[in-house]
């Protein structure tokens, strides 16, 4: 084989995988617009002022889904209180305090585990700790601070990584005016980390909003006949209804189904493009 | 000194947050062990190693669970590792500006959906549809469970593998694109070798992934906790951990034998994820330290 004939044959081969890779991001990125569509073609005619704002009647297959939105937003209300304060403050803690040592080390090592631990095994620790040991019952509490737990990586590491970017010279100008390592994170690090702290925020109960597994046992409930009164009530909510109208109630209209798959996914999404929003305004505005 | 002492007291709560999650780690082992261990005191250990899990006439043998998460994971994962890595080079590589201000939000969105609602578009369209196709007595099968799966994994493979094509650094290609090598010969020969640590990270995580996920799994593989007994068990039902412990755990009674054994199935998941999380935070440290040497 003389040499333009390797060159041709490399050249052909070139672009055969080039155009193999554009076909499998292609299989890969088209399914996920399509079924977006879909659900939106497929859910929209069940969307009504009823359907938002009244309760299930017979046995869930007619009236609305009102009390599956309002738990999602007690359970989302409830992730956030404890879950930001404390992610929050454990990323200032990695960023700004921690020194290079065994602990930190340590530190990382829970966060890493605490991300990759499974969803219903979440599920099963705050049925373990929060539902039976320290009698919560089923209940918004003890659902709310188990989708805690799972959220704090996220929240944590987005943090972490916000404060991060923030210039070292930034630092070292606060505390050459005198000021104290906490008014330099509170005055100076922190405000300017803001964009990406509250992005991670949004991110972090983004997921705790979607997920199912971890509130079954811990304080979602099946069909209640009215609206949760305090935390200790167990309460509806949007992801775990879908799973029980598409598996365990027979007759189910599915135009109902698609309608509630997308007040969730209006939800998700939702959360997701104010993300960001603010990330992408915030990295326009930046002067660093 | 007043202002000294307020901030002392403000060091200390944002130390021992930081602490926090070493404690919940601690919680979550010792609440799995408190509720899970006792099942090895119930159930004889050949039992619970057993091969058929029929709960109602207590037999706990997990192996059927164990061997349907493996299966669905290694599906998942012929699917996710050509789509995700394949993604990402030409996302990293390839694609133009403009392609990829389309499919960065595409790919987000794909790891943004709840894992019921592609749970739910399983039951409603990939099920009926692989049944049609492949002419299956049903689609709810752990063929639909692993395709499923393998577009879960595919966000956590692509945006980790693009990080690490991303810190190959510029005069890798530039020197073999000198050399006279084109842009499908950089790729296949320069970049993705130089990455291969971080890609491998993204396996891994990918695996993780795939084996804790809970909800499209359990409303798409049919739920039947049998061992294989041909070939092509791939296309029939079958069922994971991490869906029998969502089925089960609503009707046991607490403290049942059943109830710690499904607790042990959670200490089995928890240790999985733990070696597979180390793993591929030893392997992203060490590509780290590599790339730090080859730059210095």
């Amino acid at each position: 084989m003389d040499n333009s004939n390797y060159a041709q044959v490399s050249k052909r081969k070139a672009i055969v995988g080039v155009n193999l890779l554009r076909l499998i991001t292609f299989i890969t990125a088209v399914p996920v617009i399509g079924v977006i569509v879909y659900i939106i073609v497929r859910g929209a005619p069940a969307l009504s002022w009823e359907f938002l704002t009244a309760m299930p009647r017979d046995g869930m297959r007619a009236g609305g889904i009102m009390p599956a939105i309002v738990g999602t937003f007690y359970l989302a209300i409830g992730t956030a209180i404890f879950s930001v304060p404390l992610g929050v403050a454990a990323g200032i803690y990695i960023a700004e305090y921690a020194s290079d040592n065994r602990l930190t080390r340590l530190v990382r090592i829970a966060i890493i585990n605490l991300a990759g631990i499974p969803s219903v095994v979440y599920g099963l620790f705050g049925l373990g700790l929060f539902v039976l040991f320290l009698n919560f019952g089923t209940s918004i509490l003890a659902a709310s601070l188990t989708l805690s737990i799972m959220t704090l990586p996220v929240i944590i590491s987005t943090t972490e990584e916000a404060l991060r970017q923030v210039p070292n010279s930034f630092r070292v100008v606060s505390t050459s005016l005198g000021g104290t390592r906490w008014q330099t994170v509170k005055n100076i690090t922190l405000p300017q980390a803001m964009p990406g702290v509250v992005t991670g925020i949004i991110l972090g109960l983004e997921r705790a909003v979607g997920e199912t597994a971890p509130i079954m046992f811990t304080g979602a409930s099946f069909f209640l006949p009215m609206l949760p009164q305090s935390p200790m009530d167990a309460t509806m909510a949007l992801p775990y209804h879908i799973f029980v109208i598409s598996t365990s109630v027979p007759g189910m209209p599915v135009q109902i189904q698609y309608g509630t798959v997308l007040v969730l996914l209006v939800f998700v999404l939702g959360m997701n493009v104010i993300a960001t929003v603010i990330r992408n305004r915030a990295r326009a505005r930046r002067q660093w | 000194m007043e202002m000294v002492k307020g901030e002392r007291w403000i060091t200390w709560i944002i130390r021992i947050s930081g602490y926090s999650s070493i404690l919940f780690v601690s919680l979550i082992l010792i609440f799995l062990a408190r509720e899970g261990l006792p099942a090895l005191g119930k159930v004889p250990l050949g039992d619970l190693f057993g091969t058929r899990w029929y709960p109602i006439e207590s037999y706990f043998g997990i192996w059927p669970l164990i061997y349907g998460s493996v299966l669905v994971t290694v599906g998942a994962l012929l699917i996710g590792i050509p789509f995700g890595i394949g993604t990402a080079v030409y996302l990293s590589e390839l694609a133009p500006a403009w392609i990829k201000n389309i499919l960065k939000p595409v790919i987000e969105i794909l790891a943004g959906l709840p894992s019921v609602v592609l749970g739910f578009l399983g039951i409603q369209l990939v099920a009926p549809s692989f049944r049609e196709f492949l002419n299956l007595p049903t689609g709810l099968t752990a063929f639909t469970g692993a395709v499923l799966l393998g577009f879960i994994a595919i966000p956590t493979i692509v945006s980790i593998s693009e990080d690490a094509l991303n810190t190959v650094p510029a005069m890798y290609r530039q020197g073999a694109m000198a050399l006279g090598a084109n842009h499908w010969q950089t790729i296949w020969g320069v970049t993705v070798p130089a990455a291969r640590s971080g890609l491998l990270t993204a396996v891994m995580l990918g695996v993780g992934r795939a084996i804790g996920e809970t909800m499209a799994v359990m409303m798409v593989t049919g739920n039947a906790p049998v061992l294989p007994s041909s070939w092509n068990a791939l296309f029939l039902p079958a069922r994971t951990m991490t869906a029998t412990i969502a089925s089960e755990m609503g009707e046991v009674a607490t403290g049942s034998d059943h109830y710690h054994v499904l607790f042990f199935i959670g200490i089995v998941l928890f240790l999985i994820s733990l070696a597979v999380n180390l793993t591929a935070s030893s392997l992203a440290l060490r590509s780290k330290k590599r790339a730090e040497r080859l730059l210095s």
